[in-house]
């Protein structure tokens, strides 16, 4: 620093000059990311409102939620999506803090699992998945194990998608709790909880679980941004979610798939927006 | 890390219900649901069955049927369409994050870099819609311009390249920003005053210490395009030959008889290129941490 501090006498002359041709192309790029990311949604907005023979109106809105469907294939994205994170943050948890805790050699091996899932496209997963519900009747007719892929895809409540998405979504909560236990110190907070007595499980939800309450929320909002989204894998093995849904729906009217395509955008962006405000606010406080 | 795991290995007696026993529920699960249809897929994909006899007998013939041909040509399909979303993307979001580094207004940053974080997660079915509302067939701004008699089309290579950048650029502006963040101020001081012009700084010190970034970005996003599959499907149906299509295409049925295990090949092949891409990948996320502290 002392070194550069005397020359900086002569550079602003340099640096004087220099911005002005680079505010220019900086000019230039951010109005084209503008018109790039922000066109689309004005037009497709515009899209879904105005329509040459009625004109004006905002009745598609209405028309999504009295659609044939709607209802149910929200409500089932949505249970989906509440069980998945159920599971995902009950499987995860204990595994990551045994890592820190008792296991450490078993941290590779976890960061190789939970990242696993990237390489494998959701539909290569899905064929995957397919080949294994088929095997049931051609070779097990008669065994409990057959009568748990039966149970597993039921069309009210599909497990199977649980089970898909709790893999799907292992990367991203891996990474967001991975965040939360750097942040504090597992080791002395379990060893000072269990010093004064305190049970396991009363560890667990009473110390670890308020300690990476932003990392957990930042976890679940990832997954059901993801399980609300995920189209593949529940086109292909043939249930109603959300998403399937919009695609069935296009079919008949595009103006409404445009509508709830937009509402569905704005849902997730509601969900990332509150997910990173949450956030910031726990970088400022710590 | 290591000094957390210290405390607990000493204190032995009392952590040990921790031990690796709480990890054990996870490694199951995923054995069970990760490993066994992964193993049924590289099983699948070695195997045909005889129609006849429905005797199962390992080949490798839907691998090299699945290399062949049409099949060849989806697979090829894709690759080309995500090296050219992943080159073009990485190149387009590196801009935008210089000029938004490089800008004065906090404000500016923190919401390009939200609305990245929002963007980058915004694929599926909604994504191909708001495509089709604004440029497709009967979309607003082809309508507005009348891009439709000039021959404009959003159902084809191109057009999908232009949507898929619509998640892959916010990714790569995500990737890049701490990179950029990286590049101290001082490098460029201390080359501007030995003399070097802007290129010269860009050529020998700023773009060799991006480079591990960009390469890292390229490959993540060859790999969101590579596996994209709803909005390919949602916007051109079959049209525009793709691997991910195509193993949807398999598994609903119409392959001929004896290639049903034509999907679960395609499928493989897939994860190779995949576990390539990955390969590739981790390396480089290490490397990139060198320079950037």
């Amino acid at each position: 620093m002392a070194a550069v501090t005397p020359i900086l006498d002569t550079p602003p002359a340099v640096s004087h000059d220099r911005p002005r041709r680079p505010r220019v192309w900086r000019g230039v790029v951010l109005g084209v990311a503008a018109l790039y990311f922000l066109v689309p949604l004005g037009a497709s907005l515009w899209f879904a409102v105005y329509n040459e023979q009625r004109g004006f109106s905002l009745d598609v809105f209405w028309k999504i939620f009295t659609a044939e469907g709607f209802g149910k294939s929200v409500l089932l994205s949505l249970a989906l999506a509440a069980t998945t994170i159920a599971v995902v943050l009950a499987l995860t948890l204990p595994a990551m803090l045994a890592v820190r805790l008792g296991a450490p050699r078993l941290r590779p091996v976890l960061e190789v699992i939970c990242t696993l899932p990237l390489v494998v496209p959701p539909i290569t997963f899905v064929t995957g998945i397919g080949t294994v519900l088929r095997w049931g009747p051609d070779y097990l007719a008669a065994t409990p194990f057959w009568a748990t892929l039966i149970a597993i895809q039921n069309e009210t409540f599909p497990v199977v998608l649980v089970l898909a998405y709790v893999v799907l979504a292992l990367p991203f909560v891996h990474r967001s709790l991975d965040a939360g236990l750097r942040a504090i110190d597992v080791g002395t907070l379990v060893e000072a909880a269990r010093n004064l007595g305190a049970s396991w499980p009363h560890v667990m939800f009473r110390v670890i679980i308020p300690n990476l309450r932003s990392a957990i929320a930042s976890a679940s909002f990832l997954t059901l941004a993801l399980v609300l989204g995920e189209y593949t894998i529940a086109a292909l093995l043939g249930y109603g979610t959300f998403p399937v849904w919009i695609l069935t729906v296009s079919g008949s009217d595009g103006q409404l798939s445009v509508a709830v395509s937009i509402l569905s955008l704005l849902l997730i962006w509601l969900l990332l927006l509150t997910l990173s405000s949450g956030g910031s606010k726990r970088r400022s406080s710590s | 890390m290591t000094t957390d795991a210290g405390t607990a290995v000493r204190d032995g007696g009392r952590t040990r219900p921790t031990g690796w026993t709480a990890a054990l529920p996870l490694l199951v699960f995923v054995a069970l649901a990760f490993g066994i249809p992964v193993v049924a897929l590289l099983f699948g994909a070695f195997t045909v069955r005889d129609p006849a006899t429905k005797v199962s007998a390992f080949t490798t013939a839907n691998m090299t049927e699945s290399l062949r041909g049409n099949y060849l040509a989806t697979l090829l399909g894709s690759v080309k369409l995500s090296a050219v979303v992943a080159v073009l993307g990485a190149v387009l979001g590196t801009f935008l994050a210089q000029a938004v580094v490089t800008s004065r207004f906090r404000a500016l940053r923190e919401s390009v870099l939200t609305a990245s974080g929002v963007l980058a997660n915004f694929g599926g079915v909604p994504l191909a819609f708001v495509w089709v509302g604004t440029l497709g067939n009967s979309g607003v701004i082809t309508n507005v311009f009348g891009l439709g008699d000039a021959g404009w089309s959003l159902y084809n290579f191109w057009g999908l390249a232009l949507v898929y950048m619509y998640f892959s650029v916010p990714l790569m502006v995500l990737v890049v920003v701490p990179a950029l963040d990286g590049l101290k101020p001082q490098w460029r001081e201390a080359a501007g005053n030995s003399g070097a012009t802007a290129w010269q700084y860009w050529r020998h010190v700023g773009i060799p210490v991006l480079v591990p970034s960009l390469l890292g970005g390229v490959v993540l996003l060859f790999g969101g395009a590579f596996a994209a599959y709803a909005t390919a499907k949602a916007m051109v149906g079959s049209t525009v030959p793709l691997v991910t299509l195509q193993i949807a295409d398999a598994l609903t049925g119409d392959v001929l008889i004896g290639h049903e295990n034509i999907a679960l090949a395609l499928s493989l092949d897939m994860i190779v290129v995949a576990g390539l891409v990955m390969a590739v990948y981790l390396p480089l996320q290490k490397r990139s941490s060198r320079w950037l502290r």
